[in-house]
């Protein structure tokens, strides 16, 4: 008798090929994968909301707070941009499925220009702002959600300067493009965290 | 509930419905503070709706039954269990037994992953079960399933492979199991 705990190979089952990988999960692993991908964005977006609401609403800070005003229609404008890059990338990775590689160039690029526009955009209100960091609860806020989020679209414009170099290489087809949809996820993802961060420091 | 980032199109639609909520909460809240409050609590809990009620794609289509063939000249029976259990019959013309007991634990000891004492019943079961069934020119193997008993025993087929199932004492179990299995199932 032989008495295991754990599966152990079969010794000569299946003995023309291996087993078919398996997993003793309910979730595959890639759905597994973008949960923890979320739930670690949730949480790290959620730390510095919940200073904001401790500082807003526990502790009252005016916000913004006198003498600092927020750029308001500045960061209204580079909302627009970023929205509209979402749809660009959304035009490039429907080119490439149908085997437009104008559109998917050009949706690439574009995406990229723009993203690039809201970043030094940003940057550049940084410099005009007048407050620092280090200038009381609100600038240190401001500073961490907006440079957290300023973060992320860095990364994303790193990963859409490698798609687009890729596209325009020619590296994407109709049947071949998950490097261009995986990009766009996260920069829709990118998009939704800004609309968030944008109503919650700029808006409310 | 559906996952919002599985594919591009999806979280661009997932965008759409947040830039909608977005509007919908300032343009409340521009004509008066508690509206917009009331806006974005209605706004997030649509969001949520639309994703827990759209279906995901996929999940309706019945996962494809398991051929588990084994060497010629082998019968091997794969006997599933409940903690507890103590005894089993398996049919005579078995030249080989696997025995799986699932390790069932609750929700909370799941997601806690405080399922060690779960797992030593299990084992107890499985130990008891091997030694009952051991006789002369039959080997027995045991082992603990995961937490899911049909997910055991895909995991079991896909390992060992087996010509016959035999669940002990658990109707619905059986009948699940003939939906992923190509081998007969039979309640013992």
């Amino acid at each position: 008798m032989a008495t295991y705990s754990h599966a152990e190979p079969a010794d000569h089952a299946h003995e023309e090929h291996p087993p078919e990988p398996h997993f003793s999960s309910r979730v595959s692993p890639s759905v597994l994968g973008m949960f923890l991908f979320i739930g670690s964005e949730i949480m790290l977006f959620g730390a510095f909301f919940t200073a904001y609401f401790f500082v807003r609403v526990v502790a009252g800070t005016a916000w913004p707070t006198p003498p600092f005003h927020l750029p308001i229609f500045v960061a209204f404008v580079n909302t627009c941009i970023l929205v509209t890059s979402s749809f660009t990338m959304h035009w490039a990775l429907q080119s490439v499925k149908r085997g437009n590689v104008f559109g998917l160039r050009a949706g690439l690029l574009l995406t990229f220009l723009m993203g690039l526009t809201f970043l030094v955009t940003q940057g550049r209100e940084y410099s005009r702002v007048g407050f620092a960091p280090k200038d009381g609860a609100f600038a240190t806020i401001f500073y961490c959600l907006t440079g957290l989020h300023g973060a992320h679209v860095f990364v994303g414009l790193s990963i859409l300067l490698f798609m687009t170099i890729r596209a325009f290489r020619g590296h994407f087809s109709p049947e071949h493009h998950h490097g261009v949809e995986i990009g766009g996820i996260y920069w829709h993802f990118v998009d939704v965290m800004w609309i968030v961060v944008y109503m919650t420091v700029y808006i409310l | 509930m559906r996952n919002p980032l599985r594919s591009e199109a999806e979280s661009f639609r997932f965008l759409i419905a947040v830039i909608v909520g977005a509007v919908v909460i300032v343009g409340a809240a521009y004509l008066n503070t508690w509206l917009g409050v009331a806006a974005a609590i209605l706004a997030v809990a649509g969001i949520v709706w639309w994703l827990k009620d759209e279906p995901v794609p996929g999940a309706g289509e019945a996962p494809p039954r398991l051929d588990s063939a084994t060497p010629a000249g082998t019968h091997r029976v794969l006997v599933v269990a409940a903690s507890g259990t103590s005894s089993v019959h398996v049919n005579a013309s078995a030249t080989e037994i696997v025995v799986v007991v699932p390790a069932l634990a609750s929700t909370v000891e799941a997601l806690t992953g405080a399922v060690d004492d779960r797992r030593a019943e299990a084992e107890r079961t499985a130990a008891v079960l091997a030694q009952q069934l051991t006789r002369d020119g039959v080997r027995v193997r045991a082992e603990v399933g995961a937490d899911d008993p049909v997910l055991a025993v895909d995991d079991a087929l896909r390992t060992f492979g087996a010509d016959e199932i035999a669940v002990a004492g658990d109707e619905e179990l059986a009948e699940q199991i003939r939906g992923r299995a190509t081998v007969p199932v039979s309640v013992v």
